[in-house]
């Protein structure tokens, strides 16, 4: 029985149909481009699920498919922001500060221009010097392939210290959380080069670009969209043919797959810096609808909310990874952004603001005990009884 | 026939116990071999060394033609060498279907691009097909592995472990927990796969050994302790003391 990969995962088909008129309803209801029934602020929230469901497939390969309970893809998405994020702060600085300077009498010098983009840029960090990771942010074509390079080859050495001393398990997991921590407490600092605490703001404008954010925000909505339909095909290709077939081998036994000849590290660093570049370019394209990146966005617990969406959705079924990003963190913006109402009990008022991460760790919980499969999980039920109907019948 | 595997001298101990002592062996090309030995005596660990998994604390081991020593390679290289191994508990992909474990073990290039780029051809999915009909899986290629009987899944991984196309299978109890026409099959397996390649077997069973008809190694206390044919060694009174205690 040979099978091509549409027919071994008909999810794919489904699933790009199901984004393709999510994606078509969402643009006719567009302040930007349709009807304005949808406010541009909720288009950048649709944006940002769809980069966040993005990284889910990301971390539903290397954890669901491989086993590797990764705590650190976070870190590598916020990279990718920061990356595009130099170019985006850089040439916006660029154009105000020349547009000034050209008010005076004589034409500004190159130098000047320089001096002054700095100090507006680093001023907040008592800083006017351009730092030495900011060469290339004057170029957008070098910025974008720091997006994939940064944090790729960050994940290159990363994974291969840590699979070739075979590192595996909860161990591996506190591992990439200490490297995760590390670089969010390193980019804390004034001195990074990366403006500290204040991180990278006003990501938002695209220099040069004269639209209305109305009109922004949808090209983002829909390179997110685009970007979310080729990841998943690009996941959904990896893991339907051998290499799939290895990985879900190591992450049910990494011994036996070892003994069958192959190279359990190989294959872990590959799928760990591929997942990285994945995330990267996710981040990439969160940024500069969130408007703003600093390094509060990398902290571990973000990853391990990553984990907890994709153990919600359920594990090894790239489809679960994208509804449990897409669900959970919708509703969490709902909660948190004050819009559920909050219940008063007389001694006590429940705050969701508060007591919404209460719910989602129960959730946690619950899943976890009745349904570790998930929501994905309920499909198999439902196959399973339409099967058990057609049988019978 | 040339040697294709030589153990000499082999020692190792885990926390002061000498599990191996002083161990030597040696197989020849598309030899039959069973070893014996009672509960704890190194058949395991024997197996453990020469596949890469236990790094002896002295002692050689040595390949093929060439002379290599496998004691430098990993778990991988020395599978890509070409010996092949079964565990003792069965341990197949449960959560894959058949042809799916099939696949994985066939003789294909073992790189990350190679692996990722494969696709299986007319050919790969027919030797898929003659591997699963010698081991009696044919009609299961399309479950899932997990939902196998025990004895099939045993045969499972002696399938997988001929699609490795290996010079040398080392083979542990692979007729434990089986039936007795099971049995009959398994052995009947192995002395078909014994005809191209070397293939040793750990095995308590007796009545299996003697169906095997070869040659037969006595571990006693990480040692051999005796080695012929199955009438030659149960006759010999120091493995009777062993096996009957003294
Ligand atoms: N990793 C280990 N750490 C400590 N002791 C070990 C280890 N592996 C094996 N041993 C000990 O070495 C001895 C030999 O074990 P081994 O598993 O090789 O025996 P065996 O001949 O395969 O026995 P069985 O017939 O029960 O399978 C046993 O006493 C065992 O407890
Ligand atoms: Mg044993």
């Amino acid at each position: 029985m040979r099978t091509s990969f549409i027919a071994k995962y008909p999810s794919v088909l489904v699933f790009l149909l199901a984004l393709a008129s999510f994606t078509i309803i969402v643009t006719i209801l567009s302040e930007g481009f349709g009807i304005g029934v949808i406010s541009t602020s909720f288009i950048k929230t649709l944006g940002k699920t769809l980069c966040l469901c993005l990284i889910a497939v990301a971390m539903d390969l290397v954890w669901g498919f491989a086993g590797i309970l990764s705590l650190g893809h976070f870190a590598f998405f916020g990279l990718g922001g920061y990356m595009i994020g130099m170019w985006l702060m850089y040439e916006r600085t660029r154009l105000i500060v020349t547009e000034a300077l050209m008010q005076g009498q004589i034409p500004p010098t190159g130098s000047e221009v320089i001096d002054s983009i700095g100090s507006q840029i680093f001023g907040v960090v008592g800083s006017n010097e351009f730092p030495l990771i900011w060469t290339f942010a004057d170029s957008l074509g070098l910025q974008l392939l720091l997006v994939v390079l940064v944090p790729g080859i960050l994940a290159l050495v990363f994974g291969w210290l840590a699979f070739r001393s075979r590192v595996t398990g909860v161990y591996l997991s506190i591992l990439t959380q200490a490297m995760t921590l590390a670089l969010a407490l390193y980019l804390f600092q004034n001195d990074s080069g990366l403006r500290g605490n204040n991180g990278l703001s006003g990501l938002q404008n695209l220099p040069g670009v004269e639209a209305p954010q109305s009109i922004v925000s949808m090209w983002f909505f829909l390179a997110s969209a685009m970007a979310l339909g080729l990841g998943y095909s690009l996941a959904a290709w990896i893991v339907s043919g051998k290499f799939g077939s290895v990985l879900r081998g190591i992450r049910d036994n990494e011994t036996r797959v070892r003994f069958l000849g192959y190279s359990v590290e190989g294959f872990k660093l590959a799928i760990f810096t591929l997942t990285a570049c994945i995330a990267a370019i996710a981040g990439a394209l969160y940024y500069p609808q969130a408007g703003i990146i600093n390094p509060a966005e990398i902290v571990p617990i973000a990853s391990i909310y990553l984990a907890v969406w994709v153990a919600i959705g359920g594990r090894g079924r790239l489809y679960g990874a994208v509804i449990g990003a897409g669900f959970v963190s919708l509703i969490s913006t709902w909660f948190t952004g004050g819009k559920a109402p909050d219940i008063p009990l007389g001694f006590y008022t429940i705050k969701w603001v508060d007591w919404w991460l209460v719910l989602l760790g129960l959730s946690f919980v619950g899943v976890t005990l009745f349904a570790p499969k998930g929501i994905g999980g309920l499909f198999d039920l439902m196959k399973k009884r339409r099967a058990r109907h057609e049988h019978t019948s | 026939m040339s040697t294709l595997l030589e153990v000499s001298g082999v020692s190792v101990s885990f926390d002061g116990f000498k599990a191996i002592n002083n161990l030597s062996f040696q197989i020849a090309d598309s030899e039959l071999r069973a070893v014996i030995g009672p509960n704890g005596a190194g058949k395991t660990t024997f197996m453990d060394i020469v596949t890469g998994k236990t790094r002896p604390d002295e002692g050689r081991v040595i390949w093929g033609e060439r002379s290599v020593s496998l004691l430098r390679m990993n778990e991988a290289q020395i599978a890509r060498e070409g010996i092949g191994r079964k565990f003792q508990k069965p341990t197949v992909f449960e959560d894959q279907t058949v042809r799916e474990n099939f696949l994985m073990a066939l003789k294909k290039d073992r790189g990350v691009l190679s692996v990722l780029l494969f696709r299986p051809s007319k050919a790969d999915h027919e030797q898929v097909d003659a591997l699963a009909e010698e081991v009696g899986l044919l009609a299961e290629l399309d479950r899932l592995a997990g939902e196998l009987s025990h004895g099939q899944k045993q045969w499972l991984e002696i399938g997988m472990l001929l699609a490795q196309e290996p010079r040398l299978l080392l083979v542990d109890e692979p007729a434990a927990g089986m039936t007795p026409e099971e049995r009959e099959h398994t052995s009947e397996l192995l002395v078909q796969a014994a005809k191209t390649r070397a293939v040793v077997v750990v095995e308590h069973d007796m009545e299996f050994v003697r169906r095997l008809g070869c040659k037969v190694t006595v571990l006693h206390e990480g040692a051999v302790l005796a080695e012929g044919s199955l009438d030659h060694v149960t006759s010999n009174s120091d493995v009777i003391d062993v096996y009957l205690g003294r």
